[in-house]
């Protein structure tokens, strides 16, 4: 039902989409009325009675992505991580009087392609604004920025969640998107309380920013992580972002409040000052718990701004966001509307063209998108859905995985758990890319193989793997013989173990005969000793069971 | 390419609105006293490029805003021809407290060329900035279209209407000057390329085939009978040369200066929001905290003119007012910038018009009257102009009875900067003004002087 409840979301939305274009001067929406029913689907709900009466959560998103761009939205200053304070500064970044804003063309196309990738409607006019308040990051006292007519509008972000019982089952969800905007960044300030001063870095200021703007169509925390964590790779396939969270590269603020269903959308709350997805979550579901006790205890949930804190678990109000701000919206005239073409034809005859930004273009550049690849994967390799989000979380794994594959006749099936378990467990364990995996595909291939064609045995096929990720270099076919590892498969020599075993344990063969089965183990791990685990398992059982059979 | 040079050819500049480096630069207002620009603008870039000399900066009403230039911080300007004859010789007349003003907010500028001290200066021109002491100092003010030269480098009071203005002693000087001038720059997004067009004009301007539009709500209360007889005079004469002189309409005049003043003030007080005493200029020595900081160097460092626009700038765009004063005040924007278009989509070419109420008033009696009362009466012929975008340039046609230049404006459609230049300059070759150098210490004229560039 959650899975269909998705698709019905793409769904309404693409017709509702269709209908604009068909019939530009009327407006008529389909929309989809949401029921208590809608909710009890989703079983990843905050504990709930089945009781309509019950307060739920409504969470909404406001995302400030950093445009991967070599220079700064309006100015030719460089865009770099971490640089010598004030080092990436324009005459323009400082506000200095007289100098204008020059807009970017990359920046422009990387919010087109972010637009596309979520279906949005790209704005062919945008405009730009000034958005005035004053703080010492902010050197002109303002911000630019699209408040009027934004770039793109009307998207939707399908992301999956891993549900049901056993959290195997992956299902659907939609998050509207409301807009996408250009805007600048803000400079940081450090306040160094000892001296009772602030220093100010504009290293960042200038910077583009993508805001995306999700609408409350979410319920907790652990969805809103989803959400994030699947715009994180999205962006990151598509290049315009490279979403780093905690190096600032992608800011998440949540809009949290509850009610009851079918009621109106409570008071929100902002909450901010959030590093990562998992504090995400956690704040979120704080928050919700929170505004529930405040109703719960008679009270009133104020609007204001909240940040998180990491170390408490907790939202605490921000001092200086008292009052509504009143931002003073003005046009900024020193921009011109911002005009997107759809393809080379649209283009005004004489217009330059490396001036212009074309959507078809852009559209066409579109990479892969991680959804898709991820269904690809279990169209093609038939693992399972579980599995196509390992792969497609981690940098590089997929190619891995892929790789391997080529090398070895062993079954997709087969192969997925020692590329997600055992590989991506000691990369995430010492903290590694799969670009630093000391084991490359082939070798992990050649690995396998050994496995397959009944060399060596499961377990050993393990051992091997330890030995190869800490010997550097060495291949599996050394390290087996090295160690003698190879698996025990000479009929004779195995049933002599096993019959030294069975006679050394008359009371277990006894048991055994009088059809307590599960003995018969005991004595398969006693074989496996005396062999030092190199005897092939099936031939062992086989052994065995013939010989306490009669 | 040009035929002429400028090289050697002396140049001031509007101190203060127009960024040139290594000079100590102050914008006249004690807030950015010692900041000294670290790029030059493009218009001044350009000068220098070929050939020009930088021979000062000159004197302004703070951050541009008045109409006398006598609300800077170094005081204000006095008017040259306060010190020739024929206004020395009046009975009565003390020049050392009788002395006129010389317009504003360019007067420094307008003074340099007046003077014969620089051969060309820069001004700004949002409002008339540029056009009114080109009027009151005697000499040819150029407003060009908007978009056609640079902005990067102008400090900005209403970056919609700001354009550098171009001050010469004759039409031709302006008119080679805008040729070096005019030019898309990528620093600046609102230029536009110049229209591919000749920069010589023409000897001999045939009148014959234009029409000159005289706008009827241009008889504003307050203008001076001698300023009405110049008017017609200029007007006969393009009339008896055989130019079609016609009576039109621009409605919505009435309107232009409160729609101008809401306007300039919001985007003030946007543009004014940088100067916070924290990455330039002047800093308080109040440090309890940022906002305490903020408040008192942006007191400190603006008079009373600037804080007055930037609180009313801030109240009118304050959400609940934006619509009823800011999208108010576009609109009517709009219909202002539609009249002219009608009119001169209707065959007229030129517009002739007034430049200034009156001649250059005596500083006793300007300041009299606080300065937003000032400016509304003396913008009412310029400022429509800039709201529109458009062309217009006010040259000297006669004295005074009190011995002081009095001027013409002569507006024009969008980018037809050179046409509007050609017809200013037949009317100056018609109408004898005289040069300040004429009049030495008696009321002798002397050998007139040739003042255009060679």
């Amino acid at each position: 039902m959650a899975a269909s409840c998705a698709a019905a979301s793409e769904l309404l939305h693409n017709v509702n989409k269709q209908i604009k274009l068909l019939f530009p001067k009327t407006s008529c929406v389909i929309r989809r009325i949401s029921t208590t029913a809608d909710r009890w689907d989703s079983p990843t709900q905050v504990k709930t009675k089945r009781s309509p009466q019950q307060l739920v959560g409504v969470v909404g998103l406001e995302i400030h992505a950093q445009i991967h761009s070599n220079t700064k939205l309006f100015s030719g200053s460089a865009v770099r991580f971490s640089s010598p304070p004030n080092s990436l500064v324009s005459f323009f970044d400082a506000s200095l009087p007289g100098t204008l804003p020059v807009l970017n063309k990359r920046c422009v196309e990387a919010a087109v392609m972010t637009g596309l990738a979520f279906n949005c409607t790209i704005n062919k006019k945008s405009l730009f604004d000034r958005k005035h308040y004053f703080y010492a990051d902010l050197p002109a006292g303002y911000q630019i920025t699209q408040q009027r007519r934004p770039i793109a509008v009307d998207g939707i972000l399908t992301y999956s969640l891993l549900g049901g019982l056993k959290r195997n089952q992956v299902l659907k969800k939609t998050v509207r998107i409301k807009q996408v905007q250009l805007e600048q960044d803000s400079g940081k300030s450090l306040h160094d309380d000892l001296q009772s001063q602030t220093l100010i870095d504009l290293n960042r200021a200038g910077v583009g920013l993508m805001e995306l703007v999700m609408e409350p169509d979410m319920s907790c925390g652990e969805e809103a992580a989803a959400a994030v964590r699947e715009l994180q790779l999205i962006l990151q396939a598509l290049g315009t972002c490279q979403g780093n969270m905690s190096e600032g590269q992608l800011r998440v603020d949540a809009n949290v409040s509850v009610h009851r269903p079918g009621e109106p959308l409570g008071v929100r709350t902002e909450v901010k000052n959030i590093n990562s997805a998992r504090y995400l979550a956690r704040a979120i579901d704080y928050e919700i718990q929170r505004q529930i006790d405040v109703l719960q205890r008679g009270g009133t949930v104020q609007n204001e701004t909240r940040a998180y804190d990491s170390k408490s678990g907790e939202t605490i109000p921000m001092r200086d966001k008292e009052g509504l701000q009143d931002y003073r919206f003005m046009p900024e005239p020193n921009l011109p509307p911002l005009i997107v073409y759809e393809d080379n034809a649209s283009l005004l005859p004489g217009a330059d063209v490396c001036q212009a930004v074309v959507v078809h273009e852009i559209r066409e550049r579109l990479p892969e998108l991680p959804s898709v690849k991820r269904d690809r994967l279990v169209r093609t390799y038939g693992i399972l859905p579980e599995h196509s989000f390992t792969l497609v979380n981690e940098e590089g794994l997929v190619e891995y995985f892929e790789a391997v594959l080529r090398e070895t006749k062993k079954e997709p099936r087969k192969v997925i758990g020692w590329v997600t378990n055992e590989l991506l467990g000691q990369l995430k364990q010492q903290d590694m890319s799969v670009s630093q995996s000391p084991i490359s595909a082939s070798a992990l291939a050649e690995l396998l193989e050994l496995q397959e064609t009944g060399r060596i045995s499961s377990s050993v096929a393990k051992q091997v793997f330890q030995e190869m990720w800490t010997s550097s270099g060495k291949t599996a076919p050394q390290i087996i013989q090295e160690k003698d590892l190879g698996l025990v498969s000479d009929a004779e020599q195995l049933h002599n173990i096993c019959q030294k075993v069975v006679d050394s344990n008359p009371d277990e063969v006894h048991a055994i005969r009088n059809g307590n089965k599960k003995v018969l183990n005991k004595l398969m791990g006693l074989v496996q000793k005396e062999t030092k685990g190199r005897a092939d398992p099936v031939l062992v059982r086989t052994i065995l069971q013939e010989k306490t059979s009669s | 390419m040009l035929s002429l040079t400028i090289k050697e050819v002396s140049l001031a500049l509007r101190e203060g609105r127009i960024s040139p480096t290594e000079l100590c630069r102050k914008c006249l207002n004690l807030y950015i006293l010692d900041y000294i620009p670290p790029f030059n603008a493009t218009v001044v870039q350009k000068l220098l490029d070929q050939g020009a000399v930088l021979i000062g900066k000159t004197n302004m009403d703070e951050f541009a805003m008045g109409s006398g230039s006598t609300d800077g911080a170094f005081g204000p300007v006095r008017n040259p021809w306060s010190y020739a004859a024929p206004y020395r010789e009046q009975k009565g007349v003390e020049p050392q407290s009788d002395w006129v003003i010389s317009g504003g907010s360019s007067g420094g500028s307008a003074v340099a060329v007046a003077s014969l001290t620089s051969y060309l200066a820069l001004g700004s021109d949002t409002g008339g900035s540029t056009r009114n002491p080109g009027s009151l100092c005697g000499v040819v003010a150029l407003k060009p279209t908007y978009g056609l030269l640079s902005r990067h480098g102008l400090i900005p009071l209403v970056n919609s209407m700001d354009v550098p203005g171009i001050m010469t002693r004759s039409v031709n000087d302006a008119a080679v000057v805008l040729g070096v001038l005019q030019g898309l720059d990528v620093k600046d997004s609102t230029t536009i390329p110049a229209p591919p067009s000749f920069t010589e004009l023409p000897e001999d301007f045939d009148v014959r085939n234009i029409c000159v539009g005289i706008p009827k709500e241009y008889h504003a209360p307050g203008l001076s009978d001698e300023t009405v007889a110049q008017w017609s005079r200029v007007a006969d004469m393009f009339e008896r040369a055989g130019a079609r002189v016609e009576q039109v309409s621009l409605p919505h005049t009435q309107h232009s200066i409160v729609c101008y003043h809401v306007l300039c003030c919001a985007e003030v007080a946007s543009n004014m929001a940088r100067f916070d005493g924290l990455e330039y200029g002047h800093r308080s020595e109040v440090d309890s905290s940022t906002e305490a900081m903020y408040a008192s160097t942006r007191h400190e460092g603006f008079n009373d003119v600037v804080r007055g626009r930037i609180l009313s700038g801030n109240y009118f765009l304050l959400k609940q007012n934006y619509e009823h004063y800011f999208l108010k005040a576009q609109r009517v924007r709009r219909l202002i910038t539609d009249d002219f278009r009608r009119v001169f989509r209707s065959g007229v070419d030129v517009l002739l018009t007034p430049a200034t109420l009156t001649d250059a008033t005596c500083y006793s009696d300007f300041t009299q009257e606080d300065n937003r009362t000032r400016s509304t009466q003396e913008d009412v012929f310029t400022q429509p102009v800039n709201m529109a975008g458009l062309p217009a340039v006010s040259v000297p046609t006669s004295l005074s009875r009190r011995g002081l230049p009095i001027g013409l404006q002569l507006i024009g459609p969008a980018l037809q900067d050179n046409k509007l230049l050609s017809v200013a300059r037949w009317i100056e070759q018609r109408v004898g003004f005289p040069s300040i150098s004429d009049f030495g210490e008696s009321s002798e004229p002397t050998k007139r002087e040739q003042t255009s560039a060679v």
